[in-house]
């Protein structure tokens, strides 16, 4: 029986565990709701929170053990000294297979009991059912797809049987405690604070789930590529047969680079702006523009990624590159750390002027006030009071900025190259730890290789750096903003 | 109190009415600062300007395709031969040329082309369309039946000006004789240019036939992935965000809660991809590639979006609210509930909308789980198969047609961007529309 069966049945007896617990309630007080301490309605969800609780959370438990007990045992069976990893995907597919086979038709339960994997050919049988299975099946592996087979079938079974019964057994006890002095109110809006709770912490499981999965692959690649060189190298160059160089440091300078030009391009323009929009602007103006640069923000980070590669790229090229008009010939293709750093640079600005305008707003009036009225001009009060005030805040923003140029991942893939090199021309062609990421994780690789780890020790050097900057920054805005409430 | 008396400052030597050079100077100093700012507005808004009229002036051309309009008499005899050949394509493409060339000869165009060499002007998936079509409709046997073939997509890049005679001397498929030709045949109207709904409904194509390439499928994907969210991140956000506002004590874990939330808002989204890929693709198991896992990914990308938002709509409404509700005997629950909820309802909404849009142009996490390359071929059979058999999501298919080789997919790219900023410009305007209409100033 599938999970999606055992939670409907599951549902269905909560439902009428529900009309049940009301009903009893009702008769308890003797038909009249004055004689209840709660609503009827809490009797009912009590009884069907009875029933649906345990029983989710054993079928949810069990779903999870059963496969790790299944592979374990099956494991056990196979001769020592082959690749378990490979051959237990194998036996997953012959199980599989095989279900498949019967649920269709295509073979009766004593066909399979009865399979000899050197008489028939049971990958044609399979592939007729749908699975294609990459060599021919051995007779190991068809006697442990068989045993898993069975166990899966035995567990599934009793996985059903369990849940509904413990579904049952929840709504007849919620049932036999229901009378009219039951606290139904109180013990309902307990588990509802539980589960308000619970979607609290997704948040944690959340940052749990990227740091275990960030750290566990990272420890792997670490054991098959020395760390000292991952961190210390300064060569780049992948290759899936083996024999890679995958020194970090030639990304994390393409990254650093393009950000900067990101940020040369956004804070000016981008504080500048905000200064005008709140010291200058009339609110008519203001209504228009804000939205109008906040426009920006909204464009998802693909659109610049094409706009980079398509528009910018070229243009630059005729430009700058061999044949331009200024005849310096300092670009080669469309592809370089100027075109992502730009385009990167006005995805920022309307980041930078918001955060900004927040900030700046936040500076009270009565400092605008003072500098004005002891004669300083709107440009003087900018200056020598109203940025001083909120530097702090203008720091945190443009630190924002930058881990968000930093984790950057669209504009760079197709804005900034591929070629890993450490140099200091800005036109270019570099990449970013995060394009590499993109590059080491897409594709057939096989995800035990150092080439495919290497991503999550570049994501967790990403994550370390971004979260550092993130905190720092956090941390000096709301200081700053305490200060003046 | 002091007494001393500051001293007198010298008499001005110019009259208080003429400025003199200081306060020119600070007054220029004033315009400059001032012209600054209007600079960077103007910037602002230019590089604004430029990247829609990049998108506009490249990606309408997707909307339209260039069609060639061949009559074909289905013959039973010559289609069962076709059948029963190996290559079935390639009799097929044998008929269709060489109703194009009649056509070619009763339109009085005269050429020294043979068929096939004349066939180069169609797309290669003309066999196909054919095929279906005779297969799904043998009681039109022997009538004489009108196809819109494609046009490949060279001679759609020319007619919409994209391909040029002199880059077509390079080009080893087509030459100026074909050019020539299909001017011609456009004059005749026999090559027009029409409405591509196929781009709009219709499937990827392989990096051979970007004329036939459509981003239907990939929205489709979207779609499902969007409901995953809908489903999983506007329960949540909603339960959490009433959590740590109504209910959650003061404590260390709440403030760790806190921290966490607004960290996440920050991590970069491929971290995400990076979390989708080892825990639910390789620890759990689900299918690479499914808008399940892709909803899944976002979800949790969304959720710090949609809390704070949530937070700041509960935050809104006035504790007087609650204090009538558990002044007339409601419990704390039962005010959130029936109270306050529904008041928050408006704000909740329209930054889940938000946090929507911001999930539906996402890219990079999506080429983590595995939505790159050519995988959204086919329409999925159903609602489960929606869920997880393998698909796109319009902005992984954007970038896949951005990665190609042939420069007609980049029109295709840039049409795609249309349709994703419409659906997000709606999407933004709804919010707007629901703010404005529903919220209420207390």
């Amino acid at each position: 029986m599938s999970a999606l069966v055992i939670v409907l049945i599951v549902c269905a007896i909560a439902a009428a565990g529900f009309v049940l617990g009301r009903a009893r309630a009702l008769a308890s007080a003797g038909g009249d709701i004055r004689g209840l301490h709660s609503l009827p309605s809490y009797y009912g969800l009590n009884v069907a929170l009875a029933a649906l609780l345990p029983a989710l959370l054993l079928l949810a438990l069990w779903s999870i053990a059963q496969p790790l007990l299944v592979e374990r045992s099956v494991a056990a069976m196979l001769p020592d000294g082959v690749d378990s990893a490979l051959v237990m995907s194998d036996v997953r597919r012959v199980a599989d297979g095989l279900a498949l086979a019967v649920a269709q038709g295509a073979l009766s339960p004593q066909e399979v009991a009865a399979l000899d994997a050197d008489a028939t050919d049971l990958r044609a049988t399979l592939g007729d059912v749908g699975v294609a299975l990459g060599s021919a099946v051995t007779p190991e592996i068809l006697d442990a797809a068989r045993t898993h087979r069975a166990m899966s079938a035995t567990g599934d079974l009793w996985r059903a049987i369990v849940v509904i019964a413990a579904a049952l057994a929840g709504t007849a006890v919620g049932w036999s405690v229901t009378n009219s002095a039951l606290r139904a109110r109180n013990l309902v809006e307990r588990v509802a604070l539980a589960l308000l709770a619970f979607a609290a912490s997704v948040a944690i499981l959340t940052t749990l789930g990227i740091v275990l999965s960030l750290i566990f692959n990272t420890l792997e690649f670490f054991r098959l590529y020395p760390a000292s060189e991952f961190f210390l190298g300064t060569t780049w160059s992948p290759s899936f047969g083996g024999g890679s160089e995958l020194g970090i440091l030639p990304l994390l300078w393409g990254t650093l680079y393009i950000s900067f030009i990101a940020l040369l391009v956004a804070v000016p323009i981008g504080l500048f702006a905000a200064i005008y929009l709140s010291e200058y602007a009339s609110p008519g103006v203001r209504g228009i523009v804000k939205p109008l640069l906040e426009m920006l923000a909204g464009i998802p980070t693909i659109v610049y990624g094409l706009f980079a590669l398509l528009t910018v790229g070229p243009l630059l090229v005729e430009l700058f590159g061999n044949g331009g008009p200024l005849g310096l010939g300092w670009m080669d293709g469309g592809t370089a750390v100027m075109t992502a750093g730009l385009v990167m640079g006005i995805m920022l600005i309307p980041f930078v002027s918001s955060l900004s305008d927040d900030i700046i707003n936040a500076v009270p009036q009565a400092l605008r006030d003072g500098s004005l009225g002891l004669g300083a001009t709107r440009s003087e009060t900018v200056r020598q009071v109203i940025l001083p005030a909120a530097l702090p805040g203008i720091v945190g923003a443009v630190l924002l900025a930058a881990s968000r140029a930093i984790g950057e991942t669209m504009i760079v893939v197709l804005g900034a190259g591929a070629a890993a090199r450490l140099s200091m021309n800005p036109f270019d062609a570099m990449t970013t730890v995060t394009a590499k990421i993109v590059s080491q994780l897409t594709g057939d690789a096989d995800f035990s290789s150092p080439e495919a780890l290497v991503a999550f020790a570049l994501g967790m050097t990403l994550f370390v750096i971004t979260l550092v900057l993130n905190v720092f920054a956090l941390w000096i805005v709301r200081t700053y903003r305490e200060q003046y409430d | 109190m002091s007494d001393a008396i500051a001293p007198t400052p010298p008499a001005r030597a110019v009259s208080l009415h003429a400025t003199d050079a200081r306060t020119r100077r600070r007054n220029a100093a004033e315009k400059r600062f001032k012209a600054y700012g209007l600079t960077a507005i103007g910037i602002g808004l230019a590089f604004l300007a430029a990247l829609l009229f990049a998108i506009v002036s490249n990606g309408s051309a997707a909307f339209t395709q260039t069609f060639v309009e061949v009559p074909i008499t289905l013959d039973a005899e010559e289609i069962a031969a076709a059948e029963s050949s190996i290559v079935k394509t390639s009799k097929y493409r044998e008929i269709i040329h060489g109703a194009l060339l009649e056509q070619l000869a009763d339109a009085g165009i005269e050429t020294d082309m043979d068929a096939a060499e004349l066939g180069k002007i169609l797309s290669s998936s003309e066999a196909a369309e054919m095929r279906d079509f005779a297969l799904a409709n043998p009681e039109r046997m022997g009538e004489t039946v009108r196809f819109d073939f494609l046009a490949s997509s060279r001679v759609d890049g020319y007619l919409k000006g994209r391909v040029t005679r002199d880059a077509l001397a390079r080009d080893q498929n087509l030459d100026a004789a074909h050019l020539d030709l299909v001017d011609r045949l456009a004059e005749q109207g026999i090559v027009v240019k029409r409405f591509n709904w196929d781009f709009i409904l219709g499937a990827d194509a392989s990096d051979q036939r970007p004329e036939q390439a459509g981003i239907g499928v990939a929205m489709l994907g979207s779609f499902f992935m969007m409901l995953v969210v809908l489903a999983l991140a506007l329960p949540i956000g909603v339960a959490a965000s009433i959590y740590l506002e109504e209910f959650a004590p003061k404590n260390r874990i709440t403030d760790f809660i806190e921290v966490n939330i607004s960290n996440l808002a920050a991590v970069p989204s491929i971290v995400f991809g990076i979390l989708g890929l080892a825990v639910f693709i390789q620890f759990a198991g689900l299918p690479q590639s499914a808008p399940l896992v892709g909803g899944l990914v976002l979800t949790l990308m969304t959720l710090p979006t949609i809390i704070i938002s949530t937070r700041a709509a509960l935050a809104a409404v006035p504790p007087s609210i609650r204090a009538a509700a558990l002044g007339v005997g409601a419990s704390k629950m039962q005010s959130v509930f029936h109270h306050v909820l529904p008041l928050a309802m408006p704000g909740i909404l329209t930054g889940t909308i938000i946090g929507l849009a911001q999930a539906l142009g996402e890219t990079a996490p999506l080429l983590l789980i595995g939505m790159v390359g050519f995988i959204a071929s086919n329409y999925p059979d159903g609602v489960v198969s929606g869920f997880t058999d393998p698909n796109s999501a319009m902005p992984a298919q954007i970038y896949e047609w951005a990665k190609r080789a042939d420069p007609a997919f980049y029109e295709r790219a840039w049409g795609g961007i249309i349709i994703l900023l419409l659906f997000l410009m709606t999407m933004n305007f709804i919010a707007i529309l629901l703010r404005r209409r529903f919220e209420r100033r207390w």
